[in-house]
């Protein structure tokens, strides 16, 4: 299979690249950009919402900590490409049945050994419906999920994991899916040292990893104030950290990092806040980046509203697209920090395409809405009085200025009452949404756990999908997705992807709105600061001045 | 005495029963489900959020949960929150540090505010008293963001004179910035506060005999004038001390104070009503206290107050 003998080249370049660096030596010039390596960087964060357990952590402040600190089988580079970390290698015939080899001699940094029960009790751990893992879900594909993660279930083992010897294991999956290799660098997927599963709640407070970073002694991370973390010396994988430690600074809101950022008490900033985007350009110069990330925004329209089902309804949601003038939207709102939609997925993947047939339904074009919104009207009168919402959360995110912006422009064009719905918080509008009681439109933004089209389109848009809000259910679109996934290759997989997306495209269960852009920052004290595929700094390689 | 005191204290009981009830039952009343905060936007299966319920007794009626809250109280186990750390570590936490920065501003409006205001009550009509009143409109009439932001931007980014945010020592120089904001607005006040009580006072009986005794000017601005025109003040400094404890939310979020505000915040977003209401009883009985303080105080500056 195409992948395994990849990822075996890719464990011996970064071998050799090791090597080199190591010829170097440990002075004050790293092999490339040069720099200094001993200054401790300080990185904005956000309080991690869960116990540090890599399957009990499902949001980005725990989830930047948990990947410092953690090795998984793989990992990605900058552009989202697979690295091997612990793997030696990962082989398959089938796409079903995996056998994963580990590197031998790897410790986590207690001291013990990473074998293949490390991970495969980990997994185990995370799956178990009795543990309650917020991230049980990323293991439904492996064979003995759903025995073991039912309500109440008592089981407690994956019958599809097997341990074969101290460094080999396999996996066996419900059915073939070729882009299983690819989801292995996301946090669910590393391993556990046997203290945590002994203890979680202890271990969550002061995890134990085997990873380039660690934590800084018992107590490192002071809650809502800051998270230390220092080398792992004994870390010998392709991201070894350029500097002598990374501590996370916690920070309540964007604005005030931005003011330590500029008075350079703080080195690198992600996200710039909403009201400084119009002048960080000019206050940071060449320290500013902007930099494209696996993430959308869209806007799901539930089929469970009247008017919105059937031949009229994909007519009208056609009509809504076109009369958004995303363009204009991303430029004048985010100053360039968006770029707009051309379909369902994010342009930093492997297989993006831009020129999807269908994708013209995405293009501001209001004269031909004005029209499909007419042919709707022959097939199904729409009722001038209602008035149509677009759901969002006012309590993080600003999304008020651009809902409020896609709400003039859809108005404008169509001539209907479209209005935004602000809930006071995130749970409320959620709520809503899983129990499918939206009464409008609801925005909805989709950031990549690992780099896949398929991420993007498999747990939004197949029947019955966790995060499927518009409750959108097409076969066919189900069907194409799981030839995708049991393709032969990545890149047949991507090409059937993107055959399923002609469907959505034309269906439309969500409206494709723009593609993220990370606008980060940092100070001047520190260089060589480059951002990857999912919009997080690469803080391994950031160095001091 | 010991009887008002003692009284006093006991009353505390009704009303610690009473907010926690309503508040718990407030928070209960937010609409949203729990879990759907901990699950977060690409929410988890089914079977978690079950056992999410059972964990943080969200499955239970709201009486059973409030009860279980009691009772966690009378045993000093508060529970966690949903991040799983004990709520008493997290009162632990935030509370020494907004009590520092409450009682920083505190210290900061009682003494400028009463020295600027008496100074300006005795000068009355004159050019400080002009300016002093203007400026005090003008503080009250800003937003406190407003002032905190430019504060922040003026002293911390561009004189460099202080870090814009606050460590989590939250030593005392570091505080110094955040709590002149906190308390600019309570300063004008009670600015205002002294200046009309110390112009009402100047010209009472009292003052005149004192005068005409031939006591020097300043025993009897100090004595009769000052202490006289306190009652107020201390009153509404009293009634201030639990305001500023519970209102540094805007302050504390600006300079990244760690305490009350944000984590208060962040917990009735999540609908985390036992963090919300350990934090608030926590704010009520400081409220409480601070009054009964004032209350003593009074006794101490006019005699004729008696307690029994």
């Amino acid at each position: 299979m195409r992948y395994s003998r990849t990822s075996k080249i890719l464990g011996v370049a970064a071998a050799v690249a090791l090597s080199l660096s190591a010829c170097g030596g440990g002075g004050d010039n790293a092999a490339d950009g040069g720099g200094d390596t001993s200054r401790v960087i300080v990185v904005d964060g956000a309080e991690p919402q869960n116990p540090l357990i890599p399957t009990n952590t499902n949001e980005v402040g725990g989830g930047a900590v948990l990947d410092l600190i953690f090795a998984g089988l793989i990992s990605y580079d900058a552009d989202g490409k697979p690295q091997n970390e612990m793997a030696e290698s990962i082989d398959t015939d089938d796409s079903q049945n995996y056998t994963i080899k580990l590197k031998a001699d790897q410790k986590f940094t207690n001291g013990d050994p990473v074998t293949a029960a490390s991970f495969v009790d980990a997994w185990n751990y995370g799956a178990a419906a009795k543990n309650a893992q917020l991230s049980g879900y990323f293991f439904e594909s492996i064979e003995g999920y759903d025995e073991a993660s039912a309500e109440g279930s008592k089981v407690d083992e994956l019958s599809g994991l097997k341990v074969v010897d101290d460094t080999t294991f396999t996996v066996k999956l419900k059915q073939p899916e070729s882009d299983f290799p690819l989801r292995l660098g996301y946090s669910a997927f590393y391993p556990m040292p046997e203290e945590a599963l002994k203890d979680p709640k202890k271990y969550g407070e002061n995890p134990v990893g085997n990873g380039p970073y660690k934590f800084d002694g018992d107590g490192a991370w002071e809650h809502e104030t800051q998270i230390k973390l220092v080398p792992n010396e004994d870390y010998e994988g392709p991201q070894k950290p350029k500097n002598g430690g990374v501590t996370f600074k916690i920070y309540q809101n964007d604005t005030t990092a931005y003011q330590d950022l500029i008075s350079d008490n703080l080195d690198v900033l992600k996200t710039i806040p909403t009201s400084d985007i119009k002048n960080f350009k000019n206050d940071l110069g060449d320290r500013s980046i902007e930099s494209p990330y696996a993430g959308n925004q869209t806007i799901a329209i539930p089929y469970y509203l009247d008017n919105w089902d059937g031949e009229a309804g994909k007519l009208r949601r056609q009509a809504i697209s076109m009369a958004i003038n995303r363009e204009e939207i991303t430029d004048v709102i985010f100053n360039g920090g968006r770029t707009p939609a051309k379909e369902f997925t994010a342009p930093v993947l492997d297989g993006y395409s831009d020129s999807i047939p269908g994708s013209e339904n995405l293009a501001y074009d209001p004269e031909k809405a004005k029209e499909l919104w007419a042919k709707a009207e022959k097939i199904e009168p729409y009722d001038k009085s209602e008035k149509l919402t677009i759901a969002y959360n006012a309590d993080k995110g600003d999304h008020k200025t651009w809902v409020e912006a896609v709400v003039n422009n859809i108005k404008n064009n169509l001539d209907i009452k479209v209005a935004g719905k602000p809930y006071a918080t995130f749970k409320e509008v959620r709520t809503d949404a899983t129990a499918q009681k939206l009464t409008g439109a609801i925005r909805s933004g989709w950031q990549a756990d690992y780099p896949s089209l398929a991420n993007f389109l498999g747990p939004i848009y197949t029947t019955g999908a966790g995060s499927n809000d518009a409750v959108y259910e097409n076969k066919k679109f189900d069907d194409a997705i799981t030839k995708g996934l049991s393709a032969d290759n990545v890149e047949d997989g991507s090409k059937a992807m993107n055959e399923a997306q002609e469907m959505l495209l034309d269906d439309l269960p969500a409206i494709p709105l723009w593609y993220q852009v990370a606008q980060g920052g940092w100070s001047d004290n520190v260089e060589n600061v480059e951002f990857g595929w999912n919009g997080v700094p690469l803080y391994y390689a950031i160095t001091g001045k | 005495m010991g009887r008002f005191l003692l009284r006093r204290l006991l009353q505390l009981i009704p009303v610690f029963l009473g907010a926690t009830l309503l508040i718990y039952f407030l928070v209960f009343s937010l609409p949203g489900d729990a879990t759907a905060a901990i699950c977060g936007e690409k929410g988890c299966t089914p079977a978690v959020e079950a056992s999410l319920r059972e964990q943080y007794n969200l499955d239970q009626p709201f009486w059973i949960q409030y009860l279980l809250y009691l009772k966690g109280i009378f045993t000093f186990d508060l529970g966690t929150n949903f991040a799983g750390q004990p709520i008493t570590d997290i009162l632990a936490r935030v509370f020494p540090t907004t009590a520092r920065l409450a009682l920083m501003a505190l210290a900061f409006e009682a003494v400028f505010g009463i020295a600027i205001g008496l100074f300006a009550g005795l000068k009355k009509g004159k050019f400080f008293d002009s300016t002093v009143l203007v400026f005090s409109l003008l503080v009250i009439a800003v937003p406190i963001f407003v002032l905190g932001f430019l504060m922040q931007f003026v002293v911390g980014v561009k004189l460099e004179w202080a870090n814009p945010t606050v460590s989590g020592d939250a030593s005392f120089t570091e505080l110094i910035l955040p709590a002149l904001v906190l308390g600019l607005v309570s300063f004008a006040y009670v600015l205002r506060l002294t200046r009309t009580a110390v112009i009402e006072n100047a010209s009472a009986d009292y003052v005149r005999t004192a005068t005409a005794k031939g006591l020097s000017r300043r025993r009897v601005v100090t004595v009769h004038v000052l202490r006289n025109s306190m009652i107020p003040v201390v009153t509404f400094l009293g009634a201030d001390l639990g305001a500023l404890m519970g209102g540094a939310i805007v302050t504390e979020g600006i300079f990244n104070v760690n305490g009350v505000g944000n984590t208060l915040y962040r917990a009735v977003l999540n609908g985390e009503a036992p963090v919300v209401v350990s934090i608030v009883t926590v704010l009520i009985v400081v409220f409480v206290l601070a009054n009964l303080l004032v209350d003593l105080l009074y006794a101490w500056l006019d005699p004729r107050i008696r307690y029994a």
